[in-house]
């Protein structure tokens, strides 16, 4: 067998004491099983811990792009309209955005999540849209790599914070080069981390060209239906992190599949 | 297996069960030294430099690192050792890395549940313990060789030598790098911070020069290093 190194004193009647091969396959066994259950507990026990605070990660983050709102939904793109992610089946989407309510239950605007590569590694962000203005009104970003003191500044230079409070996309984000920002639509680039900035634009752009259209629809849709867009119906008023509860059917913000007429 | 002498890499062990309880409490507490000072597992057997280079750059960072570390080497001794008559010689490694990659994984989702930025911040240096060359190195060849209680001692020691390393260079780098210790800013709004010593060449720098300063101390005290390595020999 291979002994690496070994100099121990067993080694020279090792062919003696050879053991079965049924006794290292249900050791390894053993271990392997004993592990694994060990992973099943510890996986079940901490499960809901994790989940809960990615939700409230994601919670924070769609409540502080979008000023003004206090609670959200997932909705997901089903070809035809934004529908709630409980009513859209397993394998029916890969993307989601968000839909937040101000406290008297209408709609505030959509939370895109939306990621591209930075300068060193994947840059994921989320964005605040207000669709009556047309207008993104927050960004953060979630996770980075970029270059501690030069790239990092996307998220903590509040000077670049400010160029997301009120950006206009159309026409289509532009980054500019540091001080030059003369109209809505211009973001002004940090010095430093023109890459990083230009990649945060990027991935704005690519965010607005697959949301939102599909918001637009979803709207004019809600639109013939005899609602007003944004305004969902009958709500309860109650605010609530949106899951399978109670009033949720009310809240529902997109059209019955098929009504656009397409 | 009967019973081995062990022979850790520098060397530093005797036969177990010495009777005597006075100094069988000793080479506990020589095993538990040994892996702080005389064998510290990063300054002195330089093992460990991936999260040691990778994770260090802030004292908050480096102390959950050491701490999950210390977690899984600790755990890992005391099942090896707890178990090494019933593991054949053939499979022992395999053996070792699964009994190590639980410990991380239950290490991995206890951050993620409790500690959820850290968890974000080490990233994938979680999982990356398992490969970490300190921890299976101390099972074969300690704890596979050693009673419970010395492969224990022997665990917490690296385990702690580990941590302090990690927490020294996170603190320099920390300071230098950002200006401040555990978060809290120690210039006031006037530093400029050394930005590179929180990038990966500073890590490389940093540690070359700590790494420096010990072989410097060894070099100086060598002398006295072998007068305790004969007391240990006079021991076996």
């Amino acid at each position: 067998m291979n002994q690496q190194q070994s100099v121990l004193p067993e080694s020279a009647n090792l062919g003696a004491d050879q053991p079965s091969s049924l006794r290292l396959i249900s050791t390894l066994g053993l271990a392997g099983l004993i592990s694994g259950l060990c992973l099943v507990g510890i996986y079940t026990i901490t499960l809901p811990r994790i989940e809960a605070n990615k939700a409230r990660t994601l919670k924070e983050a769609v409540l502080q792009v979008l000023p003004g709102s206090v609670s959200m939904e997932e909705l997901v793109w089903n070809g035809q309209g934004l529908i709630p992610v409980e009513q859209a089946g397993e394998a029916s989407y890969t993307e989601s955005i968000y839909a937040a309510y101000n406290r008297d239950g209408s709609l505030v605007g959509y939370a895109i999540p939306e990621d591209g590569a930075g300068f060193q590694d994947t840059i994921r962000l989320i964005y605040g849209y207000r669709p009556d203005s047309r207008e993104i009104v927050g960004m953060r970003v979630l996770e980075s790599r970029e270059t501690p003191g030069l790239g990092d500044k996307i998220y903590k230079d509040q000077a670049f914070q400010e160029n997301f409070r009120a950006l206009s996309v159309s026409p289509e984000v532009v980054a500019v080069k540091h001080g030059s920002k003369n109209a809505p639509n211009q973001v002004d680039c940090i010095t430093g981390a023109t890459i990083s900035s230009k990649a945060v634009v990027r991935i704005l752009r690519q965010g607005n060209q697959t949301w939102l259209e599909r918001i637009d629809k979803s709207a004019s849709g809600t639109t013939e239906n005899g609602k007003l867009p944004g305004v969902p119906g009958a709500r309860n008023g109650e605010v609530s992190v949106p899951s399978a509860e109670p009033g949720i059917e009310s809240r529902r913000p997109a059209l019955p599949a098929g009504s656009q007429g397409r | 297996m009967p019973s081995i002498p062990a022979s850790s890499p520098g060397g530093g062990s005797g036969s177990q069960g010495s009777g005597v309880a006075d100094g069988d409490w000793e080479r506990v507490q020589a095993e538990f030294m040994k892996g702080i000072w005389k064998e510290n597992p990063v300054f002195v057997q330089v093992l460990g430099m991936c999260p040691m280079l990778a994770v260090t750059n802030s004292a908050v960072n480096a102390m959950a690192m050491g701490a999950a570390t210390f977690f899984v080497l600790v755990g890992s001794s005391f099942l090896v050792s707890l178990l090494r008559n019933f593991i054949p010689r053939q499979v022992r490694i395999s053996t070792y890395i699964v009994i190590i990659a639980t410990f991380v994984t239950v290490a991995d989702f206890t951050l993620q549940a409790l500690l959820p930025d850290i968890h974000r911040e080490l990233g994938a240096f979680i999982s990356l313990i398992v490969v970490n060359c300190l921890i299976l190195g101390r099972q074969e060849a300690f704890a596979s060789k050693n009673t419970v209680k010395h492969a224990v001692a022997d665990a917490v020691g690296m385990a702690g030598g580990f941590a302090i390393a990690l927490l020294c260079l996170g603190s320099v780098r920390e300071i230098l790098g950002s200006g401040s210790l555990f978060g809290v800013s120690l210039f006031g709004s006037g530093y400029e911070p050394w930005v590179i010593m929180i990038l990966p060449p500073g890590g490389f720098i940093m540690l070359g020069l700590i790494l420096l300063f010990f072989n410097w101390l060894k070099s100086r005290r060598a002398h006295w290093l072998q007068s305790l390595d004969k007391l240990g020999e006079g021991a076996r």
